[in-house]
């Protein structure tokens, strides 16, 4: 069963860093296809956030094809699939590069440090997912 | 269409001269968490006492379940949860008393709900309310008001000087009520971290005026924050529609502009600008953003439901 966990007063909003840690277990492999999800009630109780806050990260995910729900069974780790079309696929790799890019010249580092920081995150990402 | 627990409209008051409440119109969904946020003195108290027709206004009218503010009628009113700021309870009661007291008002009392919350903030009933901590006369509060089963629940900075366990057990009181369908809550505070928790909607108040009314992750996303560096002293700058905050160093400005659309792009672009950078904003900077000192404040940040 995932986890969650989340930081209130960040820049990122809480049903984000939601669908963020699933996208991150389900990508690394750490999830496989057909993993349960906790409920919406039971993820809203253990953090105590509003549901809706929940309800909105897992529409998110399913929209996107990283989980599906099932009638009367609740939501699991859907089987990975390719849902986009290549231009949109480009499309969302660019803004996800220009927020880190950014995010990471805001803090002061330079292009070298971010090339490094990136790949030290790709090499954790290649290790999660041998495991 | 939306059904609202509470809508005001052009609601105004003044206390002699001085203007408390101006010109708001607020709209709160009903079945939904609604922050009220505002810095202290910019008219929330004020407001909500308004709202449960406690006070007159000098101009405009507030709907609160159907009925105008100024004529509740004790079934309407049965209806109603009102928390008020400060935690009072008369020191000489003893707990389980202040419970028999407020259940003879409510028919609809439910005696197990207000035990219930009393263990929850692990609460003596027969402990007299003078020998209460801050955080036990909250939590007796808190029962007082869930334990009739409120329909609207009211709450003026319920948080106020709590310790964060007990924060924590009033925002879980929160959700508590609103697991129940069309139960709709109304708190002010200045906890934005509790109320990014929470809230779904939220309205910022500033010297009693409305400054923005939406969604929660609206109001973050709908502010821009722009880094922008010159070559040298960054020139006066032409007037920016939604331009909230302005902040100047020796070769950089930091500006935050509210409904940051092509138009305000253009108007950037035409400075003489070496680089800019967009920064993400959190809720606290925003919330500082609307009811902070600096910035223009001749505009508002729309309703903007699903705009996000």
């Amino acid at each position: 069963m995932l986890e969650f966990r989340i930081v209130p007063g960040s820049v990122t909003p809480i049903y984000k860093q939601l669908v963020d840690q699933v996208r991150w277990a389900v990508f690394s492999g750490a999830h496989q296809p057909g993993t349960p999800l906790p409920s919406v009630r039971a993820v809203a109780e253990q953090l105590v956030i509003n549901p809706n806050t929940v309800a909105k990260a897992y529409t998110e995910l399913s929209r996107d094809g990283v989980i599906e729900s099932r009638a009367g069974k609740g939501c699991f780790v859907a089987a990975r699939r390719q849902i986009f079309s290549n231009a949109e696929r480009s499309r969302r790799i660019q803004d996800a590069a220009a927020t880190f890019v950014n995010e990471a010249a805001c803090l002061g580092f330079s292009p070298d440090e971010i090339r490094a920081a990136l790949e030290r995150r790709l090499r954790q990402f290649s290790e999660e997912s041998s495991r | 269409m939306t059904d609202f627990a509470i809508r005001t409209e052009n609601l105004t008051r003044y206390f002699g001269a001085k203007r408390a409440v101006c010109a708001l119109d607020l709209a709160v969904p009903k079945g939904t968490i609604f922050g009220f946020l505002g810095r202290n003195g910019s008219g929330k108290t004020t407001t909500i006492r308004m709202l449960l027709g406690l006070l007159e206004p000098t101009r405009g009218r507030a709907t609160v379940l159907g009925e105008d503010s100024r004529r509740l009628s004790p079934a309407t009113r049965a209806r109603i949860g009102y928390l008020s700021e400060g935690h009072y309870l008369p020191p000489w009661m003893r707990v389980r008393q202040c419970g028999k007291f407020q259940a003879q008002c409510f028919r609809t009392w439910n005696e197990d709900l207000f035990q219930s919350v009393l263990k929850h903030f692990r609460i003596d009933p027969n402990a007299r309310a003078k020998a209460l901590s801050r955080g036990e006369r909250a939590g007796v509060c808190i029962a007082l008001t869930l334990a009739p089963g409120p329909e609207l629940l009211i709450l003026d900075d319920p948080a106020l000087g709590l310790d964060p366990v007990v924060r924590r057990g009033l925002l879980e009181s929160m959700l508590y009520v609103t697991r129940r369908e069309g139960r709709t809550i109304l708190f002010s505070s200045h906890m934005l971290s509790d109320v990014e928790r929470v809230a779904e909607h939220v309205a910022i108040v500033d010297r009693g005026v409305l400054r923005a009314q939406c969604k929660l992750d609206t109001l973050a996303a709908r502010i821009r924050r722009i880094l922008l560096r010159f070559k040298s002293e960054p020139p006066a700058l032409p007037e920016i529609p939604g331009l909230l905050n302005v902040q100047r160093f020796p070769n950089e400005l930091s500006l935050s502009i509210a409904n940051f659309c092509d138009a305000t792009q253009k108007i950037l672009d035409a400075l003489p600008v070496e680089s800019s950078t967009t920064m993400p904003t959190t809720l606290e900077e925003a919330f500082i953003d609307y009811a902070g000192e600096r910035g223009e404040k001749s505009f508002f940040l729309e309703r903007m439901g699903g705009a996000a």
